[in-house]
């Protein structure tokens, strides 16, 4: 057994680990400290607003497009002759938060926010409709 | 006229349990709080905070871990042998205590006229004006570190598991080819005191403005005891008889609540013991500048030696993956003993040219 072989890596690696001891850790103290949600970060839905209405016109492209088949709309026509969603739902576990629900929408009615936190107690808790969609500023 | 008992007067028992009951307290406050400065290093050396929540920066951790453990349900598993089952914990726990009765953790202090030397078998016979200790200290400690290995070949045995005998029998392997390393690097110290007296062979340092060190006469001696040292009391690279990644948890798998936190306790226990032995025989005990003239700077040097010891412990931890269990015997067999042996043979013949 050569010592040269057997005790310099150890060293080496005595010093490495010492020298991390002085780094700052890399740890979140996640309740209390926040992450940065990034720009992009896609996260729970949220529908947008526009002259105190939803701007969806329920053109069904987002559940033509969307690959896990979570969301639901259904069309309903109002006062004023024009196509609305009287259904929107968008079941949470289902959803892979892919996105391409916003890019297919032509009227930039549905956006991703930063939201991460989806924990629930029941199933039924996890299909978002219209109206907790549209709370989501 | 002095009140006598036994021949011995009372101040002599007073200061006996004083002593005892500091160390006592001194050791177990280590072990809990060694288990929390590990946490704390070994996370920070992985770029982690370790514990946070309980107190501040986790400080009652410790606390909170014994409570929890102590009201946790005790387990005995049906197949068991149950007396030895009960009583492994205990011949764990007992000898890693108990060694710590040998080391001076000071000089000698005058208390209300009557001098008490720092370490707690031992005593000051005004009358030869010298402390007397036990003379065959350190084979008392060898003694009692080996009794410790019965405690995990049992509890490996009586729980009747796979995991746990295997456990067990590596720890036996383990630790009784280690001891031999062990024991025959530290003879070259006593080549070189002359005594196998604890109290003898720090006073034997105390040259040089306390630097005197037997580390800087014996470095090899010095690493190899350390290392095996490390390997008998089955810490990380070392802890083969609990890989978790073979044996569950190896000769502890079945236990639960207060006898898993005794073996917990004796693990620790036991690196203390051993970093105090290594302060003791090689980095001068409680020698440092100026520990002769102010009696209590002794105690704050050995108790920096030891604490510094116990980092390097944790640090090795961090540092080195577990070893094979064939490397394991290489080394202790193939390398250890030899060097041990050549060691003991060079000091002789220094020795021998010296004189």
């Amino acid at each position: 057994m050569n010592p040269i072989k057997t005790f310099v890596p150890i060293i080496n690696g005595l010093k490495i680990t010492l020298k991390h001891m002085f780094m700052k850790p890399v740890t979140l103290q996640y309740p209390t400290e926040r992450p940065k949600v990034a720009a992009r970060f896609r996260g729970l839905h949220a529908l947008n607003v526009s002259h105190n209405k939803a701007k969806c016109v329920a053109c069904y492209l987002c559940p033509t497009v969307c690959p896990a088949k979570c969301i639901t709309v259904e069309a309903g026509e109002d006062a004023n002759h024009d196509k609305f969603a009287a259904v929107y739902e968008i079941d949470m576990l289902r959803c892979i938060f892919c996105g391409y629900c916003v890019e297919a929408c032509p009227v930039d009615a549905i956006r991703m926010t930063g939201e991460f936190e989806l924990a629930n107690y029941s199933r039924k808790d996890f299909v978002y409709s219209k109206e907790r969609l549209l709370e989501k500023k | 006229m002095e009140f006598l008992i036994f021949g011995l007067p009372l101040m002599y028992y007073v200061a006996m349990v004083a002593k005892v009951v500091v160390a006592f307290v001194f050791v177990l406050l280590t072990v809990a709080y060694a288990t929390y400065a590990e946490r704390k290093i070994i996370g920070h050396m992985q770029v982690r905070l370790g514990p946070m929540r309980t107190g501040w920066h986790g400080l009652l951790q410790p606390i909170a871990d014994g409570l929890k453990l102590f009201f946790k349900e005790e387990i005995i598993p049906s197949q068991a042998s149950t007396f030895a089952f009960l009583i492994a914990p205990l011949i764990a726990l007992i000898p890693a205590f108990i060694t710590f009765a040998v080391i001076p953790f000071g000089g000698t202090v005058e208390v209300m006229g009557y001098k008490i030397p720092l370490q707690i078998a031992a005593y000051y016979d005004t009358a030869a004006g010298k402390v007397f200790d036990i003379n065959v200290g350190v084979l008392y400690i060898l003694a009692m570190s080996s009794l410790g290995v019965y405690g995990i070949v049992l509890a490996g045995w009586a729980s009747n598991s796979k995991y746990s005998l295997m456990g067990g029998l590596r720890a036996s392997a383990q630790m009784i080819s280690y001891e031999l390393a062990a024991g025959l690097s530290i003879i070259a110290v006593f080549m070189l005191s002359g005594t196998l007296s604890m109290t003898e062979i720090v006073a034997k340092q105390s040259g040089m403005g306390g630097f005197d060190w037997y580390v800087f006469r014996q470095p090899l001696a010095f690493i190899m005891f350390f290392i095996c040292s490390i390997a008998e009391i089955n810490r990380t690279p070392f802890d083969l008889p609990e890989a978790e990644t073979e044996l569950v948890s190896g000769f502890c798998t079945e236990y639960s609540s207060m006898k898993y936190a005794m073996f917990f306790m004796a693990e620790y226990a036991n690196m203390i013991t051993v970093c105090a032995l290594t302060t003791t025989l090689f980095l001068g005990g409680w020698n440092g500048p100026l520990a002769t003239t102010f009696p209590l700077l002794g105690p704050v040097y050995f108790v920096g030696k030891v604490y510094f010891l116990i980092f390097f412990c944790m640090w090795l931890r961090a540092t080195v993956p577990r070893y094979r269990y064939d490397q394991l015997m290489h080394i202790g067999w193939k390398v250890f003993i030899p060097l041990a042996l050549l060691n003991i043979v060079v000091t002789g013949i220094w020795n021998f040219i010296i004189q």
